[in-house]
């Protein structure tokens, strides 16, 4: 029977299939972090139960650590009580883990994949919804709660009913100053934050064959954010490239049977989806958002809709308009920014970077804009100084900080104050979301350069060459 | 760790009649730094129920007193963003055993039944009506039957059935819960990692 990517990887991880009930699903890859595992650690010890496969558990320190002074130690009490906590569990357990301060700590989501520990055809699991990024590779991964971190630390295994399938295909070409991030930010407009709920996603189409891994990630990543428990990507050459040579990726004799596996992940040409959507990338502009949450984007050069023109109740959308300062039919250009926050697991890699670059290249900082650049590892970090991006940034008036997930979720201390505008490449608006009564605009590494730079909403295609 | 059961819950409830409410807003990231699952409740709802100085915001539907029950009801797509099974753990910590929704998203629901609070997806009509009551009659009770799979509002016998699947059914009249199970059948998953293409 014609099978799609998601059933292929899908049915080669079923243990066992519960009767009207969930799939007992086998995980390969589990990572953890400060803030979701301590619960479970804690759930095993009062059970009395080991972890039954260490090594296939990686831990990191990104959710609430300080991006600043990363060598002194972390202020915040309770901060510092979590981190200790990972560390303790993690040696008690003998799960690897690349605290605060190692050379390969960094975002979940970044350090899986730059270790080579995302690979096409596993499942991986994380207790952070966007563990959805690691599907840019080909594999099924998915954001857990707590509860489940203990299922795979106890027994590497989840229940989980199977979802329905989903593809999104995009042919075309995309214009000028069009990234990734908007690539997603269109999507999720179109289908609206829970437009994809119930649904595993598959990205098809040449605009996303056509993609780095970098900006595969992004996409993926985001798919949460239109309800999808994950979104995935064929694993192609541009896949196999990136994983070679990594750390954890397979070597020799293994790799050219990985690679042999690798080559079958894909959806079979007569397969059938639960759902089909189809868009035109050319169609796509640079987006923003201007509510509460990341369904509510539009193109930059566009006015915020009125009430009636989307789905939804009329009081959620004017309460959320109310939290945002904004009023219907008004234009997004021209607004005044005060905070401009580039990092995440959505944009904080390399790719991102090099972007938020070639447009500040030559430019100054706006003087009455703070800017948080907040690179997703010590790896990207440290690309960052290679690639001479820190020396044009410096020229520009910029500075760097610390590896970690920051203002994206406001845990440390980079909080975006009640009532200020940031324009942020991470993932969610939501209310608080970066600091109580924070207000975010998400929107892509190049238009968090324009803002950057002029203080204001600014249409990148009117900055780059 | 096993939870409570859940069978029949007789109730008032709380109305939230807003839509796509996300988990930062029920409960914060920055309360998210404990290592414990307790307190949780104190900061459920937390930037909506308290202003910064910490006082309670008035117009908030938790501080005002005609409300209360172990039912919540929320609008459309409620529990969506965040993973953060904090966010059950803050409703069950609060006193809500049920959260009643015309639509929930997937990472939270599966958080509420893996730690005893019962989410019930009703049609959005059933939902007006629910609300339409509450508002009415704050003390209207409406009765969550578990085994039947029913939620009916007690003073007009309106009833509507919702979905689960028979295994979380069985786990929440019971209260085991899915680790119980796993580790049950741990031979057969130490067997079956032998067999993974790679």
């Amino acid at each position: 029977m014609s099978k799609t990517l998601f059933d292929k990887v899908w049915d080669a991880h079923v243990v066992r299939k519960i009767e009207g009930g969930p799939d007992v699903l086998f995980i390969d890859r589990h990572l953890i972090h400060e803030v979701t595992s301590p619960v479970a650690f804690l759930g095993l010890r009062n059970r009395g139960i080991r972890v039954l496969y260490p090594e296939r558990t990686f831990a990191t320190a990104d959710h609430n650590t300080p991006t600043i002074n990363q060598d002194k130690p972390v202020q915040d009490p309770l901060s510092a009580n979590q981190l200790k906590a990972l560390e303790e569990n993690t040696k008690a357990y003998g799960i690897r883990h690349w605290g605060l301060g190692h050379y390969k700590n960094g975002i979940v989501h970044v350090i899986g994949p730059e270790n080579g520990i995302t690979q096409p055809g596993a499942t991986i699991v994380c207790g952070d919804s966007h563990t959805s990024t690691h599907g840019a590779f080909g594999a099924i991964a998915f954001g857990i709660g707590t509860s489940e971190v203990e299922m795979v630390l106890s027994t590497q295994c989840i229940m989980q009913p199977k979802p329905k399938k989903m593809r999104i295909t995009i042919n075309g070409t995309l214009g000028k100053g069009v990234l990734p991030k908007d690539v997603a930010l269109f999507i999720i407009a179109k289908l609206t934050t829970s437009g994809a709920t119930g649904y595993f996603v598959e990205y098809a189409g040449n605009v996303f064959e056509q993609m780095s891994m970098e900006g595969r990630m992004t996409v993926c990543n985001l798919s949460i954010e239109m309800g999808a428990r994950g979104g995935m990507i064929a694993p192609d050459q541009t896949t196999f490239d990136y994983i070679e040579g990594r750390e954890f990726s397979p070597k020799g004799a293994d790799w050219d049977k990985a690679m042999a596996y690798w080559k079958t992940l894909k959806t079979d040409d007569d397969a059938v989806f639960d759902k089909e959507l189809v868009f035109d990338g050319s169609e796509i502009e640079p987006m923003i958002t201007y509510g509460t949450n990341p369904g509510m984007g539009i193109g930059i050069t566009s006015d915020i809709p009125d009430a009636e023109q989307v789905e939804g109740g009329k009081a959620t959308y004017e309460k959320s308009l109310g939290y945002m300062g904004f009023h219907e039919g008004e234009a997004m250009v021209g607004k005044k920014i005060d905070y401009v926050f580039v990092g995440s697991c959505t944009n904080g890699r390399i790719e991102d970077f090099r972007a938020f670059a070639s447009l500040v290249k030559g430019k100054r900082k706006a003087d009455d804009v703070t800017v948080w650049l907040v690179p997703g590892s010590h790896v990207v970090e440290e690309q960052i100084r290679k690639e001479g991006i820190l020396d044009i940034l410096t020229e520009a008036g910029f500075t760097l900080r610390q590896p970690g997930c920051s203002a994206c979720l406001a845990m440390n201390d980079d909080k975006i104050p009640a009532g200020k505008y940031a324009v942020s490449t991470s993932n969610r608006n939501f209310e608080g979301r970066q600091g109580p009564g924070a207000r975010t605009l998400l929107a892509s590494p190049l238009v968090a350069a324009a803002a950057a730079v002029t203080g204001k909403v600014t249409d990148p295609r009117t900055l780059i060459q | 760790m096993a939870y409570d059961s859940f069978n029949i819950l007789k109730s008032t409830a709380v109305p939230l009649p807003i839509e796509n409410v996300d988990t930062d807003q029920i409960i914060p990231a920055r309360f998210l730094k404990a290592t414990e699952r307790v307190g949780f409740g104190d900061n459920l709802f937390r930037d909506w129920r308290y202003n910064a100085d910490n006082t309670p915001k008035a117009d908030f539907v938790l501080n005002d007193p005609t409300y209360r029950g172990k039912i919540l009801v929320g609008g459309k797509n409620f529990g969506s963003g965040s993973s953060r099974e904090h966010a059950a753990w803050a409703i069950y910590d609060y006193g809500f055993r049920c959260v009643i929704s015309s639509f929930f998203a997937d990472i939270f629901r599966g958080n509420c039944l893996n730690i005893g609070v019962l989410p019930v997806q009703v049609s959005a009509e059933f939902l007006e009506r629910i609300f339409a009551e509450i508002y009415a009659n704050p003390d209207t009770e409406l009765e969550v039957n578990l085994p039947e799979q029913t939620v009916t509002l007690l003073a007009t016998g309106e009833k509507e059935s919702f979905e689960i699947n028979s295994y979380k059914k069985g786990n929440m009249t019971n209260g085991f819960d899915d680790i119980d199970y796993l580790l049950s059948m741990k031979s057969d998953i130490e067997e079956f990692s032998k067999t993974l293409p790679l």
